[in-house]
């Protein structure tokens, strides 16, 4: 891309809106990630929530050798899925109180690249938050988690589940009841993709045959494809003024 | 508010008799099932109810679409009547097929397929209302709800699909064979008489409904029109 757009007369109208278009993207992605690490507010306070979570999974459901092997991929979505309302709340929330919705909008780029932008900035979130838990699961709990099909379905997992809570988000911080609202709307949507990550993982964790697993990774990929496709169509239907 | 048309006032009544006389049909007339006996009645209302639940189901997710295109709000309005009615008969479908796993599976609930689906597809449309409470402008509050019934309408299937990775035992009466249902039967012809009857009750009583609930839908755009007119 850089070097296209050092050589804009060199390039067609479609390509160089093309450009722009993922120009766009990154320019809110990178917006994103320059303000968290610059405060740690929100990866700071998913993380601690997800230590916290994994604090209680561990006593209300004693989690033992035995019970372990059955429970972790359990353990580790609902973890994931927690955290991750609180990340897209309060990454959408920002965006709302400072006025800089607004601004987005008025920015004369695609609505649509305003949702990837988000799409993409809400999922490096979520998986950064989610490289520091596995390694302390793993540590906590003397289990090796760092297994290629596992992180393939924690990747696949993620996307679907902040696919759409993005556009869920973007709803939910427009309402009177905000924060409450995002979870109740987003987990029975996301309930499927929920629970093939579980199984698929699980799968994997038990060393299952891949005939056994492929079903939910195929569950995975559909649903991943399904809602970034709509929520990219309709996204614009929920920010415009 | 304009009158009650005469067509609506006929309906009120014509559902009401059917009503009655699906009652007494599943009742009084159909058989009585060899193996569960009485409770196997509740049948006939259990996939009454389902059929148009779901058939409203569909019906909103098209009418998200239609909503979508055009942003006129009347399509809004009966989209919240078609969702209002079908959420109400969707429980009524669920409780009546609770009564009837008690004695059949010797459970109130189990987390099959079909029952879980259901369980989330009703929350999704509880959390549909949820959503509308919390938005006062009427264009956003129907442009939120056009959206989220769409991406409801769709997470259904995928629902149902992803639950298929445990094991069903929910009969399927009609046109199907499931080895592992577990109080399946076949219908003779006083049932067959029963069940359709009453599937074409509970159509014509959902269509009153409806009918009924988007004039309210009218009459409430109505007052909050008044009441905006009436602060400025």
């Amino acid at each position: 891309m850089a070097t296209k757009a050092s050589h804009p007369n060199s390039l067609s109208k479609k390509e160089a809106a093309v450009g722009g278009y993922f120009k766009a993207i990154s320019a809110i992605v990178w917006k994103d990630l320059r303000a968290e690490f610059r405060s740690w507010e929100l990866i700071s306070a998913m993380l601690v929530f997800s230590l916290l979570a994994l604090l209680i999974f561990n006593f209300a459901l004693e989690l033992d050798v035995k019970t372990r092997q059955s429970v972790t991929a359990g353990v580790l979505w609902a973890t994931f899925a927690f955290a991750g309302t609180l990340g897209l709340n309060r990454s959408m929330s920002i965006e709302k109180d400072r006025g800089c919705l607004d601004g987005l909008l008025l920015a004369p780029v695609d609505r649509s690249a305003i949702y990837f932008g988000k799409f993409f900035s809400n999922l490096a979130f979520m998986l950064i938050v989610e490289a520091i838990v596995l390694p302390v699961y793993s540590v906590l709990y003397n289990t090796n988690l760092f297994q290629p099909g596992l992180i393939a379905i924690i990747l696949l997992g993620s996307v679907g589940y902040t696919s759409v809570g993005t556009l869920l988000a973007a709803m939910s911080v427009q309402t009177r009841t905000r924060d409450v609202l995002l979870p109740i709307l987003l987990f029975p949507v996301a309930f499927a993709v929920l629970l093939s990550a579980v199984k698929a993982s699980g799968g994997f964790l038990n060393g299952a045959d891949f005939a056994e697993i492929s079903f939910p990774i195929n569950l995975l990929i559909v649903y991943d494809i399904i809602f970034i496709a709509i929520s990219f169509m309709l996204f614009d239907a929920v920010v415009e003024e | 508010m304009n009158k009650k048309p005469l067509a609506l006032k006929i309906l009120d009544l014509v559902s009401i008799v059917l009503l009655i006389a699906a009652t007494y049909l599943s009742i009084f007339v159909a058989p009585m099932e060899r193996v569960m006996g009485n409770v196997q009645r509740v049948f006939y209302f259990h996939v009454g109810t389902a059929w148009v639940a779901l058939i409203g189901f569909i019906f909103t997710a098209a009418l998200s679409v239609i909503y979508l295109a055009t942003k006129n709000l009347k399509w809004d309005r009966i989209q919240v009547a078609a969702v209002e009615v079908s959420v109400v008969f969707f429980l009524i479908t669920i409780i009546l097929g609770s009564i009837w796993a008690r004695p059949a599976w010797n459970t109130w609930w189990t987390w099959d397929p079909r029952l879980t689906t259901a369980a989330v597809v009703e929350l999704v449309y509880i959390a549909y209302f949820m959503l509308r409470q919390g938005l006062d402008d009427p264009n956003k509050r129907a442009n939120f709800s056009a959206v989220y019934a769409l991406i409801g309408g769709l997470s259904a299937p995928i629902t149902f699909f992803s639950i298929r990775l445990f094991r069903t035992i929910h009969p399927v009466v009609i046109a199907g064979t499931n080895a592992e249902a577990e109080g399946s039967f076949s219908m003779s012809g006083g049932m067959l008489q029963a069940f359709f009857f009453a599937l074409f009750a509970f159509t014509v009583i959902f269509i009153d409904l409806f009918w009924n609930r988007i004039r309210l839908g009218e009459a409430q755009a109505k007052v909050e029109e008044m009441k905006i007119n009436a602060a400025y």
